[in-house]
Parts: C-alpha cells; sequence; structure tokens
C-alpha cells in the first residue's frame, strides 16, 4: 500500500531499519492477491495526486470536471480499500456474511454506479 | 418448566415460521391501508385540491414536467416569478418530489391508467406515508425484532406529527423526504452491520434522492459522520464501518453533487464538512491499522500512532483555516438560527417571520406523538442497555432530533420516526416479558434466596433451568415464546431462569392496559388528524348554528376573478406568503413569492405596502404593477390576514430602508399596536390599512364599525385611495384586490387630479350640458 511508504518516509529519522522490517513484514505476510489490489491502489493514489497537482499549479477552471475525476480517483480508492479489507483472510469473523465472491459482486457494482455518477457530472 | 398457560404442542417450526410471516404480511398490508386511508379526511370533507402555499408551486412545476417533459423542466425559466427578475426553477429547487409524481404519472399512463396529474399529486402523500411505515419497520427490525418492527410500522402510519405534513393534498417534499430518510437510515445500519459496499451503495444512491427531494437532507449528512465519530471515539472502529462509510460517503457525495440546487456545496461548505472530516479519519485509521498488522516493534507504532494523530489535527486545522479564510462558506442563517436561536430574530427577519420556525410549547409534543413520547425515554435506556452499534445510532438520533425538534416546532417532523422506532421498542420489549409464557423456576428462586453464599448449591438447580431453558425454546412445542424470542440473543433465555412473571393475573393485568393504551393512541391519532391537522387552507370551513357545514371559499372566488378578468401579463403584487398561490389558481405574473430567496425584493413589496400612497405609487409604477392583492380578514374573523403580517412587513423593509421605515411609527405613542381612532398617523397612512378598511365602515351602515380580529372599532370615516382604485373584493372581505391607477393624462399627481375632479365637478356640468344643447 502506497501511503505506507509516504506517511513513514515522513517519520523515517527513527531507524530506517524499522521501515524495512515493515517492507520485508508486508512482503512476507501479504498474499499476491492482496498485493495486486494494492498495485492497484498505488496507481489509483498517483493519478489523484496528479490530478490534485496540476488543480492546485494550473488551474481548477472546470471545477465539476476536476471534482469528477478527483472523486472518481478517491472513490475508486475506497472502494478498492473496502474490498481489500473484505477479503482480507485476516477479517474474516468481521465480514461473516461477505464472501470474498460478495464482496467482489459489492465492489463492482459500487464502482458502476460510482462512475455512472462521474460520468454525469463531468458535463 | 412451568408455562403460564397452556401452549399448542403438535406444531412444526415450519408452520410457525409461515404462519408468522403470513402474520407480518397481513399486518403490514392492513398498515399501510390505516396509514393511507387516516390522511384522506381532507379529501373525504372538502375536495381533492393542493392544500397551504409551498404545494402549489410544487404543483405548477410537476405540471410542466408532466406536460412538457423532463429537459424543459430541468431547464424551466420561470419570466412570471419575481417579476423583473425571473426565476431560474431547475436550479433552485429540489426536483426529486416533482420527477417522482412524473415518473408515476408516466407510469400510470403507459398503463393506460389515465389519471390526472392533479390527483397523483393530491395521493402522493399517502402513498409514501405507507412505505415510511414499511421503512420504519425494516429500521426497527434491525434494533430489535420483527414485532418490534410491525409496532413501530404501526406507529409511524398513523402518528399525527407526521400525518401533519402528509395529508392528501399536502404535496410538500416532506412528503417524500421522511421515507427516504427512513430508507437511508436502514441502508445505513445494514452496511454498517454486515460491512457490505452494497448497502452503503444503497444507502449513498438512496441519499441521493433525498438530496434531491429535501433540503433537510443535511440532516443525514451529518447524522451519519456523527454516528461513525461516536463509534471511533468508543473504540468500536471496525472494518465494516470503515466499508459502509467510505462507499457511502464516496458515491453520496458525489451523486449529490449532481443536484443543480445544490451544486458544489458538498465540497465548499461548512455543512458539510464533518462528513468530510469524518471521512479524511477514517482513512487515517485504516491506514494505521493496516501498519499495525505488519509491524512487531513497539516503538515504532508510537511513532506511527503520532504522526497519524498529527496528521488528524494538520487536517482539522486545515478545515478551519480554510473556513476562517472563507474558502469554505460559514454556516447559512438558516442553519446557524438553530444553534443561536436568537439570531434569526436579530438578524434574518424573514426567517423569524415563518410561524414554523419558532420554538415547540410542550403542548404540542404530547398533541403529535400522544404516549410515545413517554415511552421514548424508555426506548432509549433500552438502546442503552444493548448498546450495539444500531443501537447508538438510534441514542444519537434521539438527542440530536430532540434538540432541533424544541428549537424549531417543523423540525418535529424529524423528531417523529425515532420516536416512533424507541417507543415500539421499548412497548415490544415489555409486551416480551409479559407475553412469555414462561414462568421463572420457583426452585431456582428459592435455592438462590435461600443460599446465595453457597455457590455449589445455586449453581446446580439454575444449569438445570438453564439447559431447561434451552430445551424448552429449542423445542417446537413452544412456538409463541419461540415467535416472540425469534432474534432475542441467549441473554434473555438466561434472564429468563431469575427473573420472570408469575401468574396469569399480572400478565392480564399489563397487557390489557398496554391494548388500551394503544386503543386510546389510535384514537388520539385519528381525532387530531380528521380536527387539527386535515383542513385545507385555500377553503376555510365553519360551522352553522344547526351543524351544517359553511365553507368560505373567499381564496379561489378572488383568484378566478383575477384569472379570468385580467390581462395576461398583469402583475400582481401581494405580500410574499400567497405568491405560489397566484401563481399557481390565478396564473399571473407576482412581484415576490414563497421561495425568499431575495430579501430586497421582499424588502421593496414591504416598503410599498407600508409607506404612504405618494411614495409607494413610483414604486409600483417602477414594477408595472397593476394589481395589489392583499388579505384581509376582518370582517369574519380571519386572523391570519395581512394587518397581522403587517409589522413583518415593516420589519423587513426596515432593515434595508432603516431611514425610511421605522417600526416605532407605527405604533401608538403609549406602545400599542391599533387600527382604531387612536392609531398612529404613520399606521393610517401606509397603503396597507388604507386597502384594508378601504370602505370597511360603510359596510355597517352608520354603526359602528368594528374590526372582528383586533376587536377594535374602525374610525367612521373610512380612508380615501388616490392613486389606486378597488377593483375587487371577495364575498367575505378576504381577499381585496386593487388596481395601480395610471398617471394622469394632464401630468398632475394623482391626488391633484383626484381632489380637482372632485371638487369641481358639480361646476363643470351645467356648461357641458349647454354646450351640447347649442349644438
Amino acid at each position: 500500500m502506497a501511503p505506507t511508504k509516504s506517511a513513514s518516509s515522513s517519520k523515517a529519522a527513527p531507524s530506517s531499519s524499522a521501515i524495512h522490517s515493515l517492507w520485508q513484514a508486508y512482503n512476507d505476510e501479504t498474499p499476491d492477491r492482496l498485493k495486486f489490489v494494492d498495485a492497484f491502489l498505488v496507481f489509483i493514489m498517483l493519478s489523484g495526486a496528479l490530478q490534485f497537482l496540476y488543480c492546485i499549479l494550473v488551474t481548477n477552471f472546470p471545477f465539476n470536471a476536476f471534482l469528477a475525476g478527483f472523486s472518481s480517483t478517491i472513490g475508486q480508492f475506497v472502494l478498492t480499500a473496502s474490498l481489500r479489507s473484505q477479503v482480507n483472510s485476516e477479517n474474516k469473523d468481521e465480514f461473516k456474511e461477505v464472501s470474498p465472491e460478495r464482496a467482489f459482486a459489492d465492489f463492482a457494482l459500487g464502482s458502476i454506479v460510482l462512475h455512472f455518477f462521474v460520468f454525469n457530472f463531468l458535463g | 418448566m412451568p408455562v403460564a398457560y397452556p401452549l399448542p404442542k403438535d406444531l412444526s417450526p415450519a408452520t410457525v415460521a409461515n404462519t408468522a410471516s403470513l402474520l407480518r404480511i397481513v399486518a403490514l398490508a392492513l398498515i399501510s391501508g390505516a396509514a393511507i386511508a387516516s390522511r384522506l379526511f381532507a379529501v373525504v370533507n372538502f375536495e381533492s385540491i393542493i392544500h397551504e402555499f409551498d404545494p402549489w408551486f410544487n404543483y405548477r412545476a410537476t405540471k410542466v414536467l408532466a406536460e412538457k417533459g423532463f429537459y424543459e423542466f430541468w431547464n424551466w425559466f420561470d419570466p412570471t416569478a419575481w417579476y423583473p427578475l425571473g426565476r431560474v426553477v431547475g436550479g433552485t429547487i429540489y426536483p426529486g418530489l416533482m420527477a417522482t409524481s412524473g415518473v408515476i404519472y408516466s407510469f400510470l399512463h403507459a398503463i393506460n391508467l389515465p389519471v390526472d396529474i392533479r390527483n397523483i399529486c393530491v395521493m402522493l402523500a399517502p402513498g409514501f406515508s405507507a412505505l415510511t411505515a414499511w421503512a420504519t419497520y425494516m429500521f426497527t427490525k434491525e434494533l430489535k425484532d420483527e414485532s418490534a418492527g410491525l409496532l413501530a410500522a404501526a406507529f409511524m402510519g398513523i402518528v399525527p406529527g407526521y400525518i401533519s405534513r402528509s395529508v392528501a393534498g399536502s404535496y410538500d417534499n416532506e412528503a417524500i423526504a421522511i421515507f427516504l430518510l427512513m430508507f437511508t437510515f436502514y441502508a445505513w445500519i445494514k452496511a454498517l452491520k454486515q460491512g457490505s459496499a452494497f448497502f452503503g451503495t444503497v444507502a449513498a444512491v438512496f441519499y441521493f434522492y433525498m438530496v434531491a427531494a429535501w433540503g433537510g437532507y443535511a440532516f443525514i449528512t451529518n447524522m451519519i459522520p456523527l454516528h461513525s465519530l461516536v463509534l471511533i471515539l468508543m473504540g468500536r472502529y471496525t472494518n465494516r464501518l470503515y466499508v459502509a462509510y467510505s462507499s457511502w460517503y464516496a458515491i453520496g457525495t458525489l451523486s449529490s453533487m449532481q443536484v443543480p440546487f445544490v451544486g458544489f456545496q458538498p465540497v465548499s461548505t461548512s455543512e458539510h464538512m464533518g462528513a468530510l472530516g469524518v471521512f479524511g479519519l477514517l482513512q487515517i485509521i485504516a491506514f494505521s491499522q493496516l501498519i499495525h498488522s505488519h509491524l512487531p516493534s513497539k516503538q515504532f507504532k508510537t511513532v506511527v500512532l503520532g504522526s497519524v494523530i498529527s496528521i488528524g489535527l494538520l487536517g482539522t486545522a486545515a478545515i478551519v483555516t480554510l473556513t476562517v479564510r472563507g474558502s469554505i462558506a460559514p454556516w447559512t442563517g438558516r442553519f446557524y438560527s438553530m444553534w443561536d436561536t436568537g439570531y434569526a430574530k436579530k438578524y434574518i427577519p424573514i426567517i423569524a417571520s415563518v410561524s414554523e420556525h419558532q420554538p415547540t410549547a410542550w403542548p404540542s409534543f404530547f398533541m403529535d406523538l400522544q404516549f410515545l413520547i413517554f415511552l421514548f425515554p424508555a426506548g432509549v435506556v433500552y438502546c442503552f442497555k444493548q448498546l450495539r452499534d444500531e443501537h447508538l445510532f438510534v441514542i444519537i438520533y434521539a438527542v440530536v432530533a430532540s434538540y432541533f425538534a424544541g428549537v424549531m416546532v417543523r423540525l418535529m417532523l424529524t423528531l417523529t420516526p425515532i420516536v416512533c422506532v424507541t417507543a415500539a421498542v421499548a412497548l415490544s420489549e415489555l409486551l416480551d416479558t409479559y407475553i412469555d409464557p414462561q414462568e421463572p423456576d420457583a426452585s431456582a428462586e428459592v435455592a438462590d434466596v435461600a443460599a446465595p453464599s453457597d455457590n455449589a448449591s445455586a449453581a446446580t438447580p439454575s444449569k438445570k433451568v438453564k439447559k431447561a431453558a434451552a430445551a424448552a425454546s429449542a423445542a417446537p412445542s413452544n412456538p409463541i415464546s419461540d415467535l416472540v424470542n425469534a432474534n432475542a440473543p441467549a441473554k434473555t433465555k438466561k434472564a429468563s431462569k431469575s427473573r420472570g412473571i408469575f401468574g396469569l393475573d399480572t400478565r392480564i393485568a399489563v397487557i390489557f392496559n398496554t391494548t388500551m393504551m394503544l386503543l386510546f393512541f389510535v384514537a388520539h391519532c385519528t381525532w387530531v388528524t380528521s380536527s387539527a391537522y386535515s383542513s385545507p387552507s385555500v377553503v376555510l370551513a365553519s360551522t352553522n348554528p344547526d351543524g351544517s357545514q359553511h365553507i368560505i371559499d373567499d381564496f379561489r372566488e378572488a383568484y378566478y376573478w383575477l384569472r379570468q378578468n385580467t390581462a395576461e401579463d398583469a402583475v400582481v403584487m401581494s405580500w410574499w406568503d400567497y405568491g405560489y398561490q397566484i401563481a399557481g389558481m390565478a396564473d399571473r405574473p407576482t412581484l415576490v413569492d414563497n421561495n425568499t430567496w431575495n430579501n430586497t425584493h421582499i424588502a421593496t413589496v414591504g416598503k410599498a405596502m407600508s409607506s404612504s400612497e405618494e411614495v409607494a405609487y413610483p414604486i409600483l409604477r417602477k414594477h408595472d404593477v397593476d394589481y395589489i392583492l392583499i388579505i384581509f380578514g376582518g370582517l369574519i374573523g380571519y386572523s391570519g390576514d395581512d394587518i397581522n403580517k403587517f409589522l413583518w412587513m415593516v420589519r423587513i423593509a426596515q432593515g434595508v430602508w432603516p431611514d425610511e421605515i421605522q417600526e416605532p411609527n407605527y405604533f401608538t405613542p403609549q406602545g400599542d399596536y391599533r387600527i382604531d381612532d387612536q392609531a398612529s398617523q404613520a399606521m393610517k397612512d401606509s397603503l396597507m390599512y388604507k386597502m384594508s378598511y378601504y370602505r370597511f365602515s360603510d359596510l355597517f351602515g352608520g354603526q359602528q364599525a368594528t374590526d372582528r380580529v383586533r376587536n377594535q372599532a374602525v374610525p367612521k370615516v373610512g380612508p380615501t385611495l388616490d392613486y389606486i382604485e378597488e377593483a375587487y373584493t371577495s364575498e367575505n372581505w378576504i381577499v381585496r384586490i386593487y388596481a395601480v391607477k395610471k398617471e394622469d393624462p394632464l401630468g398632475r399627481d394623482l391626488k391633484s387630479a383626484n381632489a380637482f375632479a372632485e371638487g369641481k365637478k358639480r361646476k363643470r356640468t351645467k356648461p357641458m350640458t349647454r354646450r351640447r344643447a347649442i349644438i
């Protein structure tokens, strides 16, 4: 997960070995599927950051277009993060009624609804 | 296991379950029927028309939607409202209500049921009240069980606090909004319980519908974040909360911005910042949890925690700075006046002038909720005892809504659902206890009492009892307790060993009392609905001495006179209360209407009404006013007339022109507001006074004329009018319409022209006839 890097690097002063151990632990403990989801999350985050930078540095003129694009990244990010926590086997007892397949269907439905509103709002 | 009354033994669990669900369906159908039927008093007693003021605009907009289609409605610019300015309707309304009736209209026409759009508008609120009862059932089911849900649905179906805003003919936003409110909350609870993004999405979609339907959506926008925040602060953060909140917020916020009237508000006003803040907080917490799960070292955990807290503080600081700098708009006056209750009266008289915005008196709580208001705290206490996540929601909702309902009469409407829910929970808990046929084991009781210190002897019987209770509830021989305890956790079973009710007499006493209370509730609701909330304000009903009904229909009489006897583009000036009705019924352009978006324009009308004719006339001419319409109740004692509203006109005008209009001028030197001989000069000169009492004293044929609203004697010599003339006065003098005269052709001011015409009339006539004779 990308926020791992950005947030912890700011607090990197205590020991760089801690970050290293975190990375190590993440690499060791996380199943491949979740890593795949995390890669998607990193991509979404980069895309959102890029849009936000453009908005700040250049212009926010079609504000609805900016909001549509930016909230599509945010919405997709949280939906994917929700999917990640739902399918994470560590959280199995928290999500008793949501199987991984159900979680994926929910994710798909949520994304479709989200992108319907995004397209409508782009103008 | 002793039982208080015998139970049928040969029923299979499947039969019990099927019967229970059949009973539920029948009960819900009957509740829907009761909810719809109890709202029809106004239609049955009078006729199927739109009541009140606001619904007339909604109706007019819906007619545009039904006749011209959705795109025309969406881009509708109404040049007849706010006369010189016009109104962009598509961008200044919540279109959910009109769209709903439009969809129903098209659907009914598609299946060859050509129903008039007016009847759809009239019957929309009763129809949706049935849905509200169902949504309340679903919501309460999540809190306790189906039986509590049914009780809540029954309460919600007939409770006067909700009926008052949803009788047939009351075509207002609240008609569908309460259903959407309850269903959004239901979906939210469900999403939170299951941690399902699906229900989060459903909550977001219904939130979107709610945003499109009612300005009260801000209540949801703040309730859900508040609930989440309390959950976090109580250490109840779970991944389910993250999933539910994130999916609701991300989709809900984006969708709410699709409504043109809301626009960018969700990212730029203070009302919505709480939701954004909690969203950010949840991301931080979720992220730190993820790191926690991967990190072994303890120091590093504290470092991460510190950085997370500092990020949170930075975010809060950022929101605060943006608000202070003005990038995020502060609270609007309407919202702010709910915290600072003196604010509206001081700074925005137009908000304070609406009678619905006054604080609520105690009797109206009882009037609207009857015995539910007494069960309400008991239900909240029950929620405290259970205290699952959804119970916290109910507690917060109860506290917040109670406060708002205390501040503003109109917000009683948002309190009503939660009162029904909590009261139903409390009552069903009571009934559960007293209907449950299992009696506590007397021997266990005795053993517990006899040997409280001796653990061994006490434990054995209680263990036995527990086993027996489990067996009893599992066995098919005990269907009713099965049914009652369907969703109850094992705790009640445990409780039933030591606590419970002995014998039939106590049960019957309590259940009989409860039943009587419920019956009285039904009687009260019916009585309140029929006597207080089912009177259309368009027609006034009074009773003749012989008991028959006498209908005063002056409003429509006058509006139809306007509609049929004036030019189509004749501009009508009236106080803003009647703007929508004039546009809806008389179909004429108005200067101001109930959508009070332009305070200065309203103040202009207030100034014209409260100043003398000479001052008012240029204002009238500049605004192309052809007719002035006022409401006068002095003849038949209709108290909601314009003389009683006159002080608000003065106040609103004074807010804009403080040096021309001063409120104290309209009082007598003693500080009284009078209309008789002692009335102040400004009062007597004001256009409103002159129009109201013009020719009024003639009506009494030389006797003392009395104003029956103010109970004051009207001066014998009535006011005279120079710049306007009486055009129409309705049968009971409720509506009086005056025409504004054109400028004098000779360029004199109208006052001297009138004086000239009156003074010289006799001398003029003779030469005229003589000349004619010569020719």
